[in-house]
This record gives C-alpha cells, sequence and structure tokens, in this order.
C-alpha cells in the first residue's frame, strides 16, 4: 500500500451567500470524520456548492456526509448544488434520502387487551396440544407393547446412559447435600428436647416420600429434559423432523418414545440412589453432630420407614420421570426454527417439568393422604 | 457529466496489485488433505470465482481464506500483509476490511435488520445513533431492502435474507466482499437480481469479490476470472474466464463442467 492516506477535510469558503465546501483526504467510516455541524459553524448560508477537493478515497462515510449537507440545505431552505461530486455519490446520496423515506407498513407494536387475549388463547392451545402430545405418545407406547421389535432400543439404551448413568455425579451431590442440610436444620431443634435420635426419623421419611424423588426430578429437569428440547429442537430447525414425517415415520414413535422410555425407567433408580445419598448425609451429620452412633441411627430409620413409604416416592419418580421426558419432548416438537428458538424451548421444558413436578407432588400429597399411604 | 476522473472508492493501491495472495496453501482435516499447492492471486476490483463440483472444496477453501479455518501450510495475503501468522491486531484489522456472506445469511435471528446491519458499525466506528442510521439506510437502500428496517430475519424471504445478509457484510464498506453460494436456495429471478446487485457494488464502490459458487449462470454473468477445484486432484485444475476455458481449456473435466457436459452455453 502507498503511503498513509490523509484525514478526511472539508475546506471551506463563503462567497457572498454561498458556502463552498471541499470534500478533500481519504473518507473511511472506522476513521474519525468532520461533522457538518462543525464545519458549518455560525455561518447561515444561502446557498452551498460541494466540490471535489483532493479526495482520495471514499465510502458511505462521505455519502451519508453529503446527504447531511442536502437535508440542513432543506431544513433552512438553502439551495445545495452537488454537481461536482461524482456521479455515483450523488446517486447513493440520492438513494440514501429516498431510503429514509421509505417504510414498510408492518405493525409491531402491542396492545395490552390483544396480548391478554392472545396469551388466554395460547394458554388454551398449549393445554391441547399437552393432552394431544400425551396422547399420540400412548398411541405410540401401545404401539410399542403390540410391535417391540420396531423400537429403537439402541437409542433408548444410549439415552438411559445420558439420562440415568451420566447424572449420577449431580444427583450424589445434590442428594447427600439435601439429607446433610435436612439433618443440621433438624439437629438444632430436636437437641432441644433431648430428642436427637429423631433426626433419623425426619430425615429418613422426608427423604424417602419426597425430597429423594423430588431433588432427582429436579436435577433431571434441568439437565436432561433441557437436552431433550434442545436436541430435538435443533432437528427441528434443521428440517430432520419434517424429513421423518416425509417419510412417514412418527416423529413421536422414532424421537419420543426412546427418550420417554429411558427417563421413566431411570427416574426410580435414580431416586432410590438420591435416597441412599440422602440418608447417608443425615447419617453423617447425626454422628458428627450430634454423635448418635451410624448403626443406631440406620437401626432408627429402619424402623420409621416402611415399603409403602418407598413405594409411594417410587411412584412419584416414575410420574415424575413421564413428566420430564414428556415437557422437554413437547417443547423441543414445538420449537421455533432458529436459534432463540432452540434456547426457548430449553428454558420453556425446565419450567413446565419443574412447574407440572411441584404441581404433581401435590396432588400425590393429598391422593396418599386419603388412601391412607 | 463530471469532467474531472472521478476518485475511486477503493484505496490507492495500484490496479494491478493483488489484494489477495494465496501460495502453496494446504488444507487438511487431520490426516485428510483436501486441497494442496493452492496458488492464486486475487486482485482489486476483480469478480473473482471459485468454482468446482460439489465436494471439491470451495467452500474449505473460502473458509481458510477468511480465518475460520488454519491452513496447514502455506500463507494467505491481504495487501501485501501476511494474514496466517500474523499477530491478533493485524489480524483484527485485516478482518475489518472483509464482509463475508455465508451460504444461509447467516443474520442474527434475535435481531432486526437495522440491529444485523448496526452492530459492526456500532463496534467499530464512532458514529452516533443518526449517523449509523443513515448508513443502515443507505446498505439496506442498496441492497433494495428499504423500509424493512424493523423486520426480523424470520420476517422476511430467503432472497430478502441474502441481500440483508449482503447489506451487514458491507456496512463497513469492506475492501473484499466473500460470497459462499450466493445463489443457494434462490428461484432464478432472485438470483439474477443478485448477481446484478453484487455488479452494481463492485462498479459502484470498487469492492473486490470473491465468491464460491458453482451456478453456471452466475459464473458467466459476473466473473471476470475463475479458478477450478477437481475433488480428484485436490486442488486447481484451472484458472481463466470462464468463457475461454469452456471453449479451449484443454482439461475435459473443466470444459464439461463449465458447458454442463457438452450443452451449448
Amino acid at each position: 500500500m502507498s503511503g498513509e492516506p490523509s484525514p478526511a477535510r472539508v475546506a471551506t469558503t463563503l462567497e457572498g451567500d454561498r458556502l463552498i465546501a471541499e470534500l478533500g483526504g481519504a473518507w473511511r467510516i472506522t476513521d474519525p470524520l468532520p461533522a457538518w455541524a462543525d464545519v458549518l459553524g455560525d455561518r447561515r448560508p444561502r446557498a452551498v456548492q460541494v466540490r471535489l477537493g483532493s479526495l482520495e478515497r471514499w465510502d458511505s462515510s462521505l455519502v451519508r456526509f453529503v446527504h447531511e449537507i442536502e437535508r440542513w440545505c432543506r431544513e433552512h431552505g438553502a439551495d445545495c448544488d452537488v454537481s461536482g461530486l461524482p456521479a455515483t455519490v450523488r446517486d447513493l446520496a440520492a438513494q440514501l434520502t429516498h431510503a429514509r423515506d421509505t417504510r414498510v407498513p408492518f405493525d409491531h407494536s402491542h396492545n395490552l387487551l390483544a396480548v391478554v387475549g392472545v396469551a388466554a388463547t395460547g394458554l388454551g392451545g398449549q393445554v391441547r396440544d399437552f393432552a394431544d402430545f400425551i396422547g399420540q405418545c400412548t398411541l405410540g407406547a401401545l404401539g410399542l407393547l403390540r410391535r417391540p421389535g420396531r423400537f429403537r432400543w439402541r437409542d433408548c439404551f444410549s439415552e438411559m446412559q445420558q439420562c440415568g448413568a451420566m447424572a449420577l455425579p449431580i444427583v450424589s451431590l445434590i442428594s447427600l447435600l439435601t439429607g446433610l442440610i435436612m439433618a443440621y436444620q433438624a439437629a438444632v431443634q430436636l437437641r432441644q428436647f433431648g430428642a436427637d435420635i429423631f433426626v433419623a426419623d425426619l430425615v429418613g421419611l422426608a427423604v424417602v416420600r419426597e425430597m429423594g424423588p423430588m431433588m432427582a426430578a429436579v436435577v433431571l429437569a434441568g439437565r436432561t429434559g433441557a437436552a431433550f428440547a434442545a436436541q430435538i429442537g435443533n432437528m427441528r430447525t434443521g428440517e430432520e423432523i419434517d424429513a421423518l414425517e416425509t417419510l412417514g415415520i412418527a416423529p413421536v414413535e422414532f424421537l419420543v418414545l426412546p427418550r420417554l422410555v429411558a427417563l421413566t425407567l431411570m427416574m426410580p433408580l435414580l431416586a432410590l440412589y438420591a435416597n441412599c445419598l440422602g440418608v447417608l448425609g443425615g447419617m453423617f451429620v447425626s454422628a458428627s453432630v450430634l454423635d448418635i452412633p451410624p448403626s443406631a441411627y440406620w437401626v432408627e430409620t429402619q424402623t420409621i420407614i416402611d415399603l409403602s413409604d418407598l413405594s409411594s416416592g417410587l411412584i412419584k419418580s416414575v410420574v415424575f420421570g413421564v413428566i420430564v421426558a414428556v415437557a422437554g419432548c413437547l417443547r423441543g416438537m414445538q420449537c421455533e426454527r432458529s436459534a432463540a428458538g432452540v434456547g426457548r424451548a430449553a428454558t420453556s421444558a425446565v419450567v413446565t417439568a419443574i412447574l407440572l413436578i411441584i404441581t404433581a407432588d401435590a396432588v400425590f400429597a393429598v391422593l396418599f393422604n386419603v388412601l391412607g399411604v | 457529466m463530471n469532467p474531472e476522473p472521478e476518485p475511486r472508492p477503493a484505496d490507492a493501491a495500484a490496479p494491478t496489485t493483488p489484494v489477495v495472495e494465496v501460495e502453496n496453501l494446504e488444507c487438511r482435516f487431520g490426516d485428510t488433505v483436501v486441497l494442496r499447492e493452492i496458488t492464486f492471486a486475487v486482485r482489486e476490483r476483480e469478480l473473482f470465482f471459485i468454482i468446482g463440483g460439489s465436494g471439491c472444496g470451495k467452500t474449505t477453501l473460502l473458509r481458510h481464506l477468511i480465518g475460520l479455518l488454519r491452513p496447514a501450510q502455506g500463507s494467505v495475503r491481504y495487501f501485501g500483509q501476511e494474514f496466517t501468522e500474523a499477530d491478533v491486531p493485524t489480524r483484527r484489522a485485516l478482518l475489518r476490511t472483509f464482509g463475508v456472506l455465508y451460504q444461509s445469511a447467516a443474520l442474527w435471528s434475535s435481531m432486526t435488520l437495522r440491529e444485523n446491519v448496526g452492530l459492526p458499525l456500532e463496534q467499530y466506528t464512532a458514529l452516533n445513533r443518526r449517523e449509523r442510521e443513515e448508513i443502515i439506510s443507505l446498505k439496506l437502500a442498496q441492497v433494495g431492502l428499504s423500509g424493512f428496517e424493523d423486520f426480523f430475519p424470520a420476517e422476511i424471504s430467503g432472497g430478502m435474507r441474502k441481500r440483508a445478509g449482503l447489506a451487514r457484510a458491507l456496512a463497513l464498506d469492506p475492501r473484499i466482499v466473500f460470497f459462499d453460494e450466493p445463489s443457494a436456495g434462490l428461484d432464478p429471478v432472485t438470483s439474477r437480481r443478485l448477481d446484478e446487485l453484487i455488479l452494481q457494488i463492485r462498479d459502484s464502490l470498487g469492492t473486490t469479490m470473491v465468491i464460491v459458487s458453482h451456478e453456471l449462470a452466475s459464473i458467466y454473468a459476473l466473473a471476470d476470472r475463475v479458478i477450478m477445484l477437481d475433488a480428484g486432484a485436490r486442488g486447481i485444475i484451472a484458472e481463466g474466464r470462464p468463457r475461454e476455458l469452456a471453449a479451449a481449456s484443454g482439461d475435459a473435466r473443466v470444459r464439461d463442467f463449465l458447458t454442463r457436459g457438452g450443452e451449448k452455453v
């Protein structure tokens, strides 16, 4: 490249009421540029003539500057003469002036009532979509029972590994800490009444009936539900699901059922594992803070927990597994065809799953109370 | 109309100076050599095409040229400055002289066209909001999208997205614009309009264009010069003007490609 280009400059001369502006130097959009208001100062000419000085190079910044001069002249009723500029600059400046006056009508505004109405009908639609999706999954599952050979076992095993074995570290940590925290809180209160040993009862029952299945489900909603939504959403964006549909393959059977079966099978196992780790956390606190020997803690835990407690937790965890899988897959299938859509699908999958898990847990609490379980 | 010779929008580099120089470039994926001994130069204001059949490495070569992939060996120079081994500031400065139109347009879906075109201006210029708005209007006008500033990419057609992508590529008035299959997914009429737009921008702004394509209509309509890549040869098998190559290339593969297997062009 030959030498450094000189900066953009405007030399002005006032001839009576006429201002002559000579444009020179290199006009580059990324460099500092003169502003017309600064060039003009206090002067208010009746006519402006724009000429070429020693112009070295130019780009859109020059076109914009000429447009600014023309606009100033229009606003102040001054004559503007740009005939001394290259034809391309004049054409582009005219194009810019025209563009600033052009608007394509498109209403992006939001009326509050309309937004509320759309959201309300959207909610109804969402419930319908959810029911429709559950129906499709049920039909697919019935078809699977009739023809188990068509089921994609390989995908299912791979998902089982992903949502089961690979989730063990995070489930371990969360469950252990949950048991630990509950035991600490209980220890402080129960110690005042000399009822230290009942920490085992409290932690054991709370973990096995509620916290174990719940924490495992919440972890999987964030980890696996979001992954399902993102995977399937990405497939929707890349037209992979359209390809399945046009081949006459039901996406629910191909994509959803393997994930649904995998998570439904893995969730109770993870809940069981979370129960063990929760009890272990409580045992650790009891031994270290309350000086309760682990053997006594274990005997107390065995005394308080019976099969109905364990089975009620496991039944819930199966339902939670279905909820997480259905929420993840449904949001993935509903995903908009854009990167932002995939992000929204993943977020929505987690929110939906957690909301439904809590709701289902409340329903179970009432149901088990009525049944005396 | 204008008695004085018009200053060129492009910089003061002499017309014969190559703006892109590729020397002995080798592109690999692991142990697999995709392209080797790639040497060519692109001159200022040239409409330069990289052509060849599917899977011959056109896009791979382009991705090496714009620094998304690192060559196994060889060098790429822009305006005489080394790009491949350049330090970070030099590399960034050179990257600002490029514009790239990707095959899918690659517009940011969560932003309006105004924001898409405005982002490079916001990042790399000292323009105030109103000045940026004017440049955005100019760029969108140049690609025929005046008035669509507040539309999101999902609200416009595929051809419009391509043009919006071009407006974004032109935002900083780059000296070189790279195109990856600009006609891909467009109907013939839209594709021809995009070709006309490319030509018009080259003529008005003096931008050098490097275009990856296998669209014969675009190649014949636009190309000043082409290089042809071949998957078997893993390199360049022809270089020159497309019509001359179609008529007189000594390589049957080149003639076949440029005449669609013998069809009269």
